[in-house]
């Protein structure tokens, strides 16, 4: 309803605008009807219907000069910002801005916003990529022209949870423009949801472990008082519950620091041989107690993708960790590095691949979610916490790349990792 | 996209039409996504809601689908703008449908939340909602952005979903044949599984009709389903993990 009530609007404004652009012309013919009928002696009535018949068609048509108009309108709302290097201001601004037009359509979306929420690009209608209802609700009501600025949060939980503060305000007085800001505030909302989502796992986590500790507290003081064998034996399994319960603590503490930091792309380039050598480097000792060897099959040329060192570090890390904890038996693990063309998007493909018992289809989907297990029992042996690969999921996640798992029961498993290159 | 017609009203009524797609996708994927928060959480209000939030979807249909038909009687409509409007018909109807299934996730929050279940499945299904709930959300950011060149992301997504549904139907039997009182709320756990997994298959239906809508030809032939349950057999001496 508002729309249709602001196109008629819109058409007086344009018929205002034409009878005045057309001023003198309508003037003159006016006054040469006039005349002719003076001379003319012609009827009264047929001189008034004659001028308001020349002002209704002028109003009506659109004339060449104001098509023009319109478009010289277009074309200086397009370079006024590089004249107030406003795209310039808007470039240096690290929070997501965009600006558009009274029909939504995006003007310009600064550099952080383009990154952010990707695929922004100028003409793009805005309610089509932020559907989100009350991103459309306050789209439509910056531009029905209430407040002259309005904000809402904004929650955008996929591929990685954000929430912002969006503030939509009109630009200056009578410019058609309107400009969104994105405040990132999801720190303060991942504290909160990091404090649930630790009492929802590691509660039921821990819980096994420390159950196993009272029992065995219980037996020492009860029956096994005077058992030194005995004693010996349960401290033993005691210790490994702690340590168990220590790493666990450990994983949780180290993804819930990954879920805090924000969620922002610095630009620093990493090289993945480098990355790869230190992460096979520290791990030598452990193949080496597994009996294994580490083969490498390394691609030649730049190796480098965007992100974050330390991240990619510990992604390879667990990878490989997990390599040598459940591929004992194969006797090697080969890593190679390769330029990957499967994406939709060039990259570099990271593949570490064991040969020991290999992964059941069934559980390959799922062995990225948190505290999902293959098998309870060899995990457990193996030291596992059951958050390792989701671990690296979230890493790859953040950094825009897949993991992806390929594997055959008695044929070992592949684990590559893409990682974009641009 | 821009393409303009000597009528400029024919123009803001395809963008007022496309406009109310991208309104039903968002409430589409809200609901989903509270769908799946309700369950997870059994917060029986925020169930309500959703349930309630469906008729948004229906009647959006219904305006899309009466603007629509008006609009290919009144303008006659060729080509592209021809596609346009038959596709907004279609989405609007697949949108529909994805309200539809997440209302009836929705609706079964109660009985699953009567027998509690070991949280191992509540993860696997929200990760299978979060594979369905990325295949919408990035199909309808190719509405929105028409390259349909990356379009591709589709059928891989779609293969990791019917793989996801596939290993939690595999887990949701075995804790029936486990203990038999599980089988109530297993039993509703399977079906909002199933209501995912659709999810997912209409965002490609989506996909697929978006990709006409550009190009005119159909999206090349689709390779075998990766939907294994059909042939999903647990034996009674199976030791459940």
């Amino acid at each position: 309803m508002s729309d249709m009530n602001g196109q008629r609007q819109n058409w007086g404004r344009r018929a205002l605008k034409r009878l005045r652009a057309n001023g003198w012309l309508l003037a003159s013919a006016a006054l040469a009807v006039i005349a002719a009928f003076a001379f003319a002696n012609l009827s009264p009535f047929i001189a008034p219907l004659a001028i308001i018949a020349l002002v209704v068609a002028v109003a009506a048509l659109p004339r060449q000069t104001e098509l023009a108009a319109t478009e010289s309108a277009i074309s200086s709302q397009a370079g006024f910002l590089p004249q107030l290097s406003a795209e310039n201001l808007a470039a240096a601004v690290t929070d997501p801005l965009i600006v558009f037009d009274h029909t939504a359509t995006v003007v310009h979306a600064n550099a952080a916003a383009v990154s952010i929420f990707g695929g922004i690009a100028a003409g793009m209608s805005l309610p089509l990529k932020f559907r989100a209802p009350e991103m459309q609700a306050l789209i439509d009501g910056i531009l029905a022209g209430g407040a002259s600025s309005q904000a809402i949060d904004y929650l955008d939980k996929l591929p990685v949870e954000r929430v912002y503060r969006v503030t939509a305000s009109a630009i200056g007085h009578g410019t058609g423009l309107y400009v969104l800001v994105f405040k990132d505030q999801s720190e303060a909302r991942r504290i909160d949801r990091m404090r649930a989502d630790f009492i929802a796992n590691a509660s039921h986590e821990m819980r096994t472990p420390l159950a196993s500790i009272s029992g065995f507290i219980e037996t020492l003081r009860g029956p096994a008082r005077n058992d030194p064998a005995a004693r010996e034996q349960f401290l033993q399994i005691m210790q490994n519950q702690a340590g168990r319960m220590a790493r666990l603590i450990d994983d949780l503490l180290s993804l819930s620091r990954l879920e805090m930091k924000p969620f922002l792309r610095s630009g620093a380039r990493v090289d993945l041989r480098n990355v790869i050598e230190n992460v096979i480097d520290s791990l030598a000792p452990l193949a080496k107690d597994s009996g294994l060897a580490i083969e490498r099959n390394f691609a030649d040329g730049a190796l480098e993708v965007p992100g974050d060192r330390d991240e990619l570090y510990q992604v390879f890390e667990n990878l490989l960790e997990n390599a040598c904890k459940y591929g004992q038996s194969g006797e090697r693990v080969i890593v190679s590095i390769a330029p990957g063309n499967k994406g939709p998007e060039p990259g570099i493909d990271v593949t570490i691949r064991d040969f020991g018992p290999g992964i059941a289809e069934e559980h390959i989907p799922r062995v990225t979610e948190r505290f999902y297990r293959v098998d309870v029992e060899t995990s457990r042996s193996q030291k596992g916490t059951g958050l390792g690969l989701s671990i690296v999921k979230h890493i790859l996640t953040r950094h825009n790349g897949r993991l992806s798992i390929e594997s055959e029961l008695g044929k070992g498993a592949a684990f590559t990792v893409h990682l974009p290159t641009n | 996209m821009q393409s303009l017609h000597i009528v400029s009203a024919y123009d803001e009524e395809l963008q007022y039409l496309s406009k109310r797609i991208a309104a039903m996708g968002g409430h589409a994927e809200r609901m989903v996504e509270q769908a799946i928060a309700a369950l997870v959480t059994t917060d029986q209000d925020l169930a309500r809601k959703v349930v309630g939030d469906d008729t948004v979807l229906d009647d959006g249909q219904r305006e899309i689908d009466d603007k629509a038909i008006l609009l290919i009687a009144k303008r006659q409509p060729m080509a592209k703008d021809l596609r346009e409007i038959v596709g907004v018909i279609r989405i609007s109807a697949d949108l529909e449908r994805v309200g539809d299934l997440a209302k009836n996730v929705a609706k079964r929050v109660s009985s699953v939340a009567d027998g509690r279940q070991p949280t191992s499945l509540f993860r696997g299904i929200e990760a299978l909602s979060n594979l369905a709930l990325t295949q919408l959300k990035e199909v309808l950011d190719v509405y929105a952005s028409r390259s349909v060149d990356t379009i591709g992301f589709v059928r891989d997504r779609d293969d990791q979903i019917d793989a996801m549904y596939t290993s939690l139907f595999r887990e949701l039997l075995t804790y029936m044949m486990e203990d038999p009182r599980n089988i109530t709320s297993c039993t509703h756990l399977l079906f909002c599984a199933k209501n995912i997994e659709r999810i997912g298959d209409h965002a490609t239906n989506i996909a697929e009709t978006i990709y006409y809508i550009v190009t005119g030809e159909q999206m090349p032939a689709e390779r075998p389903k990766g939907d294994k349950t059909d042939r999903i057999v647990i034996k009674a001496d199976a030791s459940p993990k």
